[in-house]
């Protein structure tokens, strides 16, 4: 019998606003510990919650985005449980009215699209992070309350890739958005899996088995890519699973169970009594919906129809962002977008990463922080974006040949100077004077008498040998299509 | 004068004007005030603690204030020492909550009450003793001792705010602040003979409160009349942006309101207040208070609350749920009072096996049940909706009356140690405050008369609308202000 998997995911995301969840302590990683506190997050005696707006506005614009419906009436409700890195031993939640629910998120996979309903995204706090010695044990509690959506799919995943390409798009999803830095070294985004398994065909779900302490998407994968084959061998051998909870070991590469259902935790749920429930009016979602922006997919197939990108071009203006939104302005006055996306891809941004690669081995010289390097972007370039269109315009006209136009666009980006001033200055403008180059063929095939003899026995290649020279001898100015037109009129004479 | 009173025996109202005119300093009442403490507290127990030091030099900083030319229209409680109940945070003093489990802990930061009073210029002074996070009725089960009722010191104070009552009726401060979760301020300003107010759930902030049941609590004023817990309400009242559930709406001159004029006001008497367990004293003096208010040109309706016989039962439900999650905090980890142990779990268990008493342990445990998966739906759920039953009958009630009338308790003080064993019997004794909490409405005790024998004090309880302390404050000045019983001080202590 052949099996499937179900898997669903829990991913909880650090919304990026300025402070906390519930008091003014900033919001921001690696500070030292417990410099980031206040007595509400540390949770003093009589200290109350107050939420961010920023936070609820980052939820509410993530359920726009994942196309949930957005509840007129939501709710924090307090998770009772006892935990060193808890400051209050309950946990601020949504429990059974979450501020969104019930959208998708629509992805490629496998050629194809495909589409993971979302049954919530809600919002709750973060708690304090422990910390072991050799005798003791320490808690830091900066990140205790800073503000934690948590996002739900549905169980419609079928496989580990398919997992790892849910959880991709759903971080382009966030990042456009602007809701979170979704930095997974400093643990802004962090999954829960829940996967069962069972015959193909059949509709029923196996025993639920949830993974815990994945800290990257390929840790999810690698965690179902081991769990998956685990679970139908368990099956196949007429085993029985049973619902608990494992914890991934990313060393080992393998889940160990920590806890079965009889241990599970009654968390005790109840609405909390410090805060009024949450009922946002049409007003304040109407300025919510403002910040609603295209999504990472629509971008990439808006790039495709609108400009006739290849696929990989508007894969890659979706996943840079900054790239792409250079590239649009201009792509809508050029007449060939296509040839301007390969001047924008593979020159411009080389050059950039070149400059930048120089600029971090410069200034590691100097002592500078990682987190402080000064890096050149698309902002600082010397020369106005319109002079990039200039450039392809005069390859478009024949006006310099695509080797020139590589010295004019070097040129361009040192100096900043006119893509047409560097042609004449240069006299790199391309020669398509017929006596001229009439003159340059005779003297190449002069020069050549072997590839001549190889072309006329019949090998075509050989004529670019010829062509190459006649290119070398006008300095690269030749118009190389007339060149290679009169060598063959020639040599076929 | 042989009859003259100390300062420390003086209203605000009183002190303020003597301030105003220079004939006292500040120091001079805070003075007197720490030498009642020196003279009665031995026996009385309001305090925890208290620092006489830190007391003469605010008092000092008032009187720079009025040498300075701030006037009381300015800050209106400058150079009045107030005590507070011990569930309250203040700056840089014990945060004990009457209870071991926090240790040696001092708050770093000020309730938004005690920041209000502060700038009204008010000397911020004790720790009151409680009964442990405010729950109990005498202040039996504190941690700390217990309070003797200055009336009777064989008799409790009332709870869960009894130092703060029994420090008004010593005259050890001129005005306290308590918390109100069920009944604990009216409830021992009862049984002590002086003025409790609690406000409309909303109407003080809670910042700063240590939350015992946080959709119950509220902080109010125990005082030596109704015009200074008018004052007092008017300086701790208003939106606070620390507390979500403060709401906004403004905050009127309550000591305006005090007109003496109420005729034509309606005063509802709830048929079920009438109960078995009401002793005739008692009754016989909040009928006299009806009568006195009929002659004073309010009108007098039978009203009915009919959910009434569910309020206790409802509340202890409800106040222990919210109980069960606001006391996990104490743990042992960040603050207060750890006994070690080998894992975090027995951390827990012994910090908090030790650390606190026997009533917050039985009411952690029946709040945790009360929330299980499974339990939750019957007992959490239906009493949230009971819940709203019991407010639907005070508001339909307010439709017909300006203001309610019932006793505040069924007895007057009872005996130390009398219903210490017997957690429902002390339930049983704020089956007259307990609605006024779960209604989230305004409710006020004040004295009505004694018992003859012994004398003891019985308070008179008027419950309000939602904000409707004005109206309320109105109700109780007109009848303090022709009765003789709110000038009647202890005689044993004197």
């Amino acid at each position: 019998m052949e099996y499937e998997a179900v898997i669903g995911l829990e991913t909880h995301v650090q919304l990026n606003t300025k402070s906390k969840m519930w008091c003014g302590c900033a919001n921001a990683y690696g500070a030292a510990p417990n410099t980031q506190v206040c007595p509400v997050c540390l949770g003093l005696p009589g200290v109350l919650p107050v939420p961010n707006e920023e936070a609820l506005r980052k939820t509410i614009l993530t359920g726009y985005l994942l196309n949930c419906e957005i509840p007129r009436f939501a709710k924090f409700d307090r998770k009772n449980y006892f935990y060193p890195d808890a400051p209050k031993n309950y946990q601020l939640t949504q429990y059974d009215k979450p501020s969104t629910a019930n959208g998708f998120v629509e992805f490629e996979f496998q050629g194809g699209l495909s589409r993971v309903r979302i049954t919530r995204a809600h919002l709750e706090e973060d708690v304090g992070k422990s910390f072991h010695f050799d005798r003791n044990s320490g808690v830091d509690f900066n990140r205790a309350g800073v503000p934690l959506m948590e996002i739900v799919s549905e169980p419609d995943i079928t496989s580990a890739d398919m997992a790892y390409e849910y959880l991709n798009a759903l971080k382009d999803i966030l990042l456009y958005g602007g809701v979170s830095d979704c930095d997974m070294e400093k643990g802004m985004v962090r999954c829960d899996v829940n996967v069962s398994v069972r015959p193909v065909g059949s509709t029923g779900l196996g025993a639920k088995i949830e993974i815990k302490n994945m800290n990257s998407f390929s840790g999810v994968r690698r965690a179902l890519e081991y769990e998956i084959p685990r679970q139908i061998e368990v099956v196949k051998k007429g085993g029985k699973l049973i619902q608990s909870t494992r914890r991934w070991d990313d060393t080992t590469g393998i889940t160990e169970e920590m806890r079965t259902k009889e241990h599970a935790h009654d968390y005790r749920y109840f609405p909390e009594p410090d805060m009024m429930p949450l009922a946002p009016t049409e007003e304040w979602l109407a300025d919510v919906r403002k910040l609603v922006v295209e999504l990472p997919l629509a971008r990439k197939q808006r790039f495709i129809r609108e400009y006739a990108l290849p696929a990989a071009d508007a894969e890659t203006f979706k996943n840079d962002v900054a790239l792409g939104n250079y590239f649009e302005p201009l792509a809508k006055q050029s007449a060939n977008p296509k040839a301007l996306a390969n001047w924008v891809i593979n020159n411009l941004r080389a050059k950039l990463t070149e400059t930048n690669e120089r600029e971090k081995t410069e200034q590691a010289e100097l002592g500078i922080e990682p987190a402080d390097l000064q890096l050149t972007t698309l902002a600082d370039l010397k020369f106005p974006p319109a002079a990039l269109l200039e450039l392809v315009a005069l390859v478009e006209a024949k006006t310099i040949s695509s080797a020139a136009a590589q010295q004019v666009f070097a040129e361009m980006y040192a100096t900043g100077q006119a893509p047409a001033a560097i042609v004449q200055e240069k006299g790199l403008a391309q020669v398509s004077d017929t006596g001229a180059i009439e003159k340059l063929c005779d003297e190449a095939i002069a020069a050549s008498p072997g590839p001549v003899a190889d072309y006329r026995a019949g090998k075509a290649a050989a004529l670019n040998a010829l062509k190459g020279y006649v290119m070398k001898l006008s300095k690269g100015k030749a118009n190389p299509a007339l060149a290679g037109d009169i060598l063959e009129r020639k040599l076929k004479a | 004068m042989p009859n003259a009173l100390s300062l420390n025996q003086l209203s605000i109202s009183e002190l303020t004007g003597r301030l105003a005119r220079r004939e006292i300093s500040a120091r001079e009442i805070t003075q007197a005030c720490l030498d009642q403490i020196a003279r009665v507290d031995g026996t009385v127990h309001a305090f925890i603690s208290h620092n006489p030091a830190d007391a003469l030099a605010q008092a000092d900083a008032a009187d720079r204030e009025l040498a300075a030319g701030v006037t009381i229209a300015q800050k209106p409680l400058l150079g009045i020492p107030i005590a507070i109940k011990d569930v309250l945070a203040v700056k840089d003093h014990p945060l004990n909550c009457g209870s071991k489990i926090l240790g040696k802990f001092v708050s770093p930061y000020d309730a938004t009450v005690i920041e209000k009073m502060r700038a009204a210029g008010a000397v911020i002074f004790g720790r009151l003793n409680m009964d442990e996070f405010a729950m109990g009725s005498s202040t039996e089960t504190s941690a700390f001792g217990i309070t003797r009722n200055p009336w009777d010191p064989a008799r409790i104070p009332g709870g869960s705010s009894g130092g703060s009552a029994a420090a008004v009726a010593a005259d050890e401060a001129i005005a306290t602040l308590g918390t109100d979760t069920g009944g604990s301020i009216r409830q021992p300003a009862a049984l002590c003979g002086c003025v409790g107010l609690k406000p409309t759930y909303g109407r003080v902030s809670r910042y700063g409160l240590t939350a015992f049941a946080s959709s119950l609590d509220q902080i109010g004023p125990f005082t030596k009349n109704i015009e200074d817990s008018a004052r007092v309400l008017g300086v701790i009242s208003g939106l606070d942006p620390k507390d979500s559930t403060s709401v906004d709406v403004p905050v009127p001159d309550y000591v305006a309101a005090l007109d003496g004029n109420i005729r034509g006001l309606k005063l509802g008497v709830p048929k079920e207040y009438l109960i078995g367990g009401l002793d005739p004293e008692v009754k016989a003096s909040v009928d006299a208070a009806i009568q006195q208010y009929l002659a004073l040109g309010a009108e007098i309706v039978d009203i009915s609350l009919p959910h009434t016989d569910y309020a206790v039962a409802t509340y202890y439900i409800v106040a222990t749920a919210e109980a069960s999650a606001n006391l996990a905090r104490f743990d042992g980890i960040r603050y207060g009072q750890r006994v070690d142990g080998a894992d975090p779990l027995e951390l827990y268990t012994r910090t908090r096996g030790a650390g606190f008493g026997a009533e917050v342990k039985r009411r952690i445990i029946l709040g945790t049940y009360v929330l299980s998966s499974g339990y939750y739906d019957a007992y959490y759920l239906r009493a949230q909706k009971v819940r709203t039953l019991i407010r639907n009958d005070f508001l339909a009630a307010f439709k017909q009356v300006d203001a309610i009338i019932t006793p505040t308790t069924p007895t007057a003080a009872f005996k130390i140690g009398e219903k210490s064993g017997d957690p429902l019997q002390m339930y049983l004794s704020d089956i007259f405050t307990i609605s006024c909490n779960l209604a989230g409405i305004s409710g006020i005790s004040l004295p009505c008369g004694f018992t003859t024998n012994p004398k003891l004090p019985i308070g008179l309880q008027l419950l309000g609308q939602p904000f409707g302390e004005a109206t309320l404050l109105k109700l109780a000045h007109a009848y303090e202000q022709s009765t003789p019983w709110h000038r009647e001080k202890p005689g044993t202590l004197a």
